[in-house]
């Protein structure tokens, strides 16, 4: 038996330790609260960015319903308010500048992912990370003084000549416009273009690749009709979380897109974006029906990013998953 | 009850304390003396799947208890249940008994019982700090009252390494070689002074010369500790245990004095294994 | 070798190029952005443009001293809501969350982080500019704030999930609670990448223009204290490069020099920090 001394000291525990040892299980559960506390402000405070975008565009909605996502008049004076020019520069830069940012974007993945030594891969993939990095008054800045006389006295011109029988390259030259601000978007969106493709790619198994050039196709064609499909909807979902990237871009697009809410079908001629129109028009807006239509534009942007994340998140997934099942 | 030979007993602000009892003499060779541990009907379960089955089992006080058995046998879940180890894994369920000095484990304080339980895991990991902070991390978390640097100093003596890192306290942990950083867990988990030492293959990721050296460094310790070691070398269990109980599929087949379970073992399956006809 | 092969091998050559072509080209984009800021901004930096407030139009010398001050005090400010909550918030997710409340809250912070800079100038709009009838530090420093969260929450809770189980287990067997353990072993194990992570975010919130413009706004002058309108760099550039003052043109030049430089220092420091051996490393 164990001598008395040691069952009485552990036997009975001194009120003093005992009170210490519920405060030390305490200190546990006090640290689970604080951080469940915190954990949670993060939901709270979504929420109430729900909540508040629904609540101070109810002017706007119940007076022009659903009829605001397709008028065209954006009339502050006589308290018109339309959604639809903006709807359509927003998605006419947006295609812009996917137009030019997939190709290069995921050109550039590929030679990163599959030609590249690793060294100079991850020395590049650095530097893109760099150019996600930079601030978008900056690309704006670029965008005003270097880009838009550039496009005004030479890019466009060219474009006019060459492919003018097309209404997406008649008109005005202003160097402002739809196709300026869609390059400058592009610049901004490549970076996300190539990081998540590179990482879907180089996600691909080995063994397919070398399946591919044990058949005797080349480097290329392994790539292409074998690696790039397999890593298909990872590219895809790439795609989506540019698209929602390019969609939310304030600055750099308002420097260079002309603000004019207008609807043309020539990529010269200057336009007006969901963003662009709260970012200039806010500060401003007098009348209550004003802001709540720019709060109701801001509540379009907010589903349009939400749903495109989503989507993104959701295929770049699965084909992250997908290639760990075969490897 | 052992005590640190010349250093004042740490007074712990959390836990019981613990007392020098005079009369407990250094208990020789099959003397009668009560087992640290008493495990009785232990079942341990992984959600569904059970995982140990009633093992009844004493740890003998001051003496070396190896458990064998093949992959799988249950032998390190085990060993984590008596320290409630097993506390951390989701979905667990634990049947059954143990008494450490007759106080059941599940009624104590989880932090005082890990106080006087230690573990030495399979791999070294020593915290990312110094060599000397270390070794303080238990004694200042348990709210040491005492003299840090002495504590330190015979923790590392203990373990056999004070030599070795005497001028190098407060470099890091992972400047010292895989064995070194074995030892230092060890001196790590002596120096809040536990009453039982559990050690989970301590040496599996070591070469034979430092786990030479860690199996004479358990020989002393017993002097002053409780030790049970979970081993998958035969002839380490052969050479360092007192005791030995063979385990296979989460039953205990056999616990015996070493000596008799190596060379006459009551149970066919023990044979079976330790001739190494499976395993 | 048939006409076939020659094919191939020719569009293989061709494309492998042009993927080439691809990475130089988004590469030189990164050299000429810098590469002309520093020319057209490094000419007019000055000690003017540190120290001095804008002058009005027409006269020269003015600098920009009350916009670096802004920016500083809204970063001060955007740092007391994100860090905190991006910190607990990542060692909850790390260390203390259940399943489903985890996963509800690692959606919402993805929710967060998705929605455009301009839609949380909205939100801060409403719920600090209207109830306190002006512009202010306050709005602008909460709408960054907000902004900060995910990725610290991300970072945070990435680079706790890197330290090894392992060392967890060892801090409980010698009796630490689990708050002790995460708190004197964890943390500390995971501070450096912790650390970087919030620099990186504080550089990404530094250059946020958007969401300042109906919340901070801006000003010509010093602003004291908090419940006043500010300038801030990121602002004082745009306005300045859509204004038709030639002088102006060549302060936002200065100014998205700095603005750059800083951005590019923190990520670039950040890089350094992460890729140096730490302790755990040093073998």
């Amino acid at each position: 038996m164990a001598t008395p001394a040691s069952v009485v000291e552990r036997a009975a525990p001194p009120s003093a330790p005992r009170a210490l040892l519920r405060r030390l299980r305490h200190g546990d559960e006090i640290a689970h609260l604080l951080t469940l506390i915190f954990a949670s402000s993060i939901i709270l405070i979504t929420s109430v960015i729900v909540y508040e975008l629904w609540i101070n565009s109810h002017l706007t909605r119940l007076k022009f319903g659903w009829h605001f996502f397709f008028t065209s008049t954006w009339d502050p004076v006589f308290e018109q308010f339309g959604a639809l020019p903006f709807i359509y520069g927003t998605l006419v830069t947006s295609a812009v500048a996917l137009f030019i940012a997939v190709p290069l974007g995921i050109g550039a993945a590929i030679f990163l992912a599959e030609l590249a030594p690793p060294k100079l891969s991850d020395s590049i993939a650095f530097v893109i990370d760099l150019l996600a990095a930079v601030p978008s008054v900056i690309y704006g800045l670029l965008g005003i003084f270097v880009l838009v006389p550039v496009m005004r006295t030479t890019i466009e011109p060219a474009l006019k000549k060459t492919l003018g029988f097309l209404p997406l390259f008649q008109g005005p030259m202003y160097g402002v416009g739809f196709l300026t601000a869609g390059v400058v978007l592009a610049v901004m969106i490549v970076p996300f273009i190539i990081s998540v493709s590179r990482e879907v790619l180089l996600a691909v198994p080995g063994d397919q690749r070398e399946a591919a050039l044990a058949l005797g196709a080349t480097r290329w064609e392994a790539t292409w009709k074998v690696v790039v499909p397999f890593a298909k909807t990872g590219i895809m979902g790439s795609i989506f979380l540019a698209l929602a990237r390019a969609l939310g871009e304030t600055m750099a697009v308002t420097m260079v897109i002309g603000n004019d809410p207008k609807i043309s079908a020539s990529l010269f001629a200057p336009g007006y974006t969901i963003a662009s129109v709260i970012a200039n028009e806010f500060s401003e807006a007098t009348a209550d029906v004003y802001l709540h239509a720019l709060v109701e534009l801001g509540l379009v942007l907010f589903l349009l990013t939400f749903i495109l994340n989503g989507l993104a998140r959701l295929l770049i997934l699965a084909t992250t998953q997908r290639g760990s099942v075969h490897a | 009850m052992a005590t640190v030979t010349g250093f004042p007993n740490p007074s712990l602000a959390l836990g019981a304390s613990r007392v020098n009892v005079p009369g407990e003499a250094k208990p020789s060779p099959g003397a009668e003396v009560p087992p640290r541990l008493k495990i009785s009907k232990l079942s341990f379960f992984y959600g569904s799947k059970q995982a140990l089955c009633d093992v009844d089992l004493n740890i003998a006080t001051n003496r070396v208890t190896a458990l064998i058995g093949p992959s799988g046998c249950g032998k390190s879940t085990f060993l984590r249940t008596l320290n409630r180890m097993q506390e951390t894994i989701r979905h667990t369920r634990m049947e059954g008994q143990v008494l450490l000095d007759n106080q059941d484990i599940m009624q104590m304080d989880v932090v005082s019982l890990r106080r006087l339980v230690g573990m030495v895991f399979q791999r070294p990991n020593p915290f990312p700090k110094s060599i000397f902070e270390n070794v303080a991390y238990g004694l200042r978390v348990n709210g040491w009252k005492g003299n840090l640097r002495e504590a330190v100093e015979h923790s590392l003596h203990r373990a056999a390494l004070w030599d070795e890192v005497k001028d190098s306290l407060h470099k890091s942990a992972y400047a010292l070689s895989g064995g070194q950083q074995q030892r230092l867990c060890i001196a790590r988990a002596l120096a809040v002074d536990p009453e039982v030492l559990l050690l989970d293959e301590p040496c599996s990721s070591l070469d034979p010369v430092t786990t030479a050296k860690i199996e004479e460094l358990l020989f002393h310790l017993k002097e002053s500790c409780t030790i049970a070691i979970v081993t998958h070398n035969m002839q380490q269990a052969a050479r360092t245990s007192d005791f030995t109980a063979f385990l296979l599929d989460g039953r205990l087949i056999e616990f015996n004095p070493t000596s008799q379970l190596f060379t006459t073992p009551a149970d066919p399956r023990t044979e079976a294994y330790i001739t190494g006809r499976f395993g | 070798m048939s006409v076939r092969t020659i094919w191939r091998k020719s569009v293989n050559l061709v494309m492998l190029s042009l993927t080439g072509a691809c990475a130089a080209i988004t590469v030189a984009f990164l050299f000429f952005i810098l590469g002309y800021l520093i020319y057209h901004g490094g000419k007019d930096l000055s000690w003017n443009f540190f120290t001095k407030l804008p002058t009005p139009v027409g006269e020269a010398g003015g600098g920009m001293a009350n916009a670096i001050v802004g920016s500083a005090k809204l970063l001060l400010l955007a740092s007391l809501i994100g860090v905190p909550i991006g910190f607990f918030g990542g060692v909850y997710l790390a260390e203390f969350g259940g399943r489903t409340f985890s996963f509800l809250v690692r959606y919402t912070t993805d929710l967060l982080n998705g929605v455009p800079s301009i839609v949380i100038g909205i939100f801060a709009y409403t719920v600090i500019v209207l109830p306190m009838h002006q512009f202010s530090t306050l709005a602008g420093g909460f709408a960054l704030g907000v902004m900060m969260i995910p990725i610290a929450v991300r970072s945070t809770e990435e680079f706790l999930h890197a330290v090894p189980t392992s060392l967890r287990e060892a801090a409980m067997a010698l009796g630490a609670s689990k708050w002790k353990t995460v708190a004197t072993v964890v943390v500390p194990a995971a501070i450096r990448g912790i650390i970087t992570g919030i620099m990186l975010d504080l550089a990404r919130v530094a250059g946020e223009t958007a969401p300042l413009l109906f919340t901070a706004f801006s000003n010509r002058f010093w602003s004291p204290g908090w419940r006043q309108p500010t300038a801030s760099l990121p602002v004082m550039i745009y306005n300045y490069a859509i204004s038709p003052y030639q002088d102006w043109h060549r302060q936002a030049w200065a100014a998205g020099l700095v603005l750059l430089g800083l951005v590019l220092v923190a990520n670039i420091g950040a890089r350094l920090i992460l890729s140096r051996k730490t302790m755990l490393q040093r073998t």
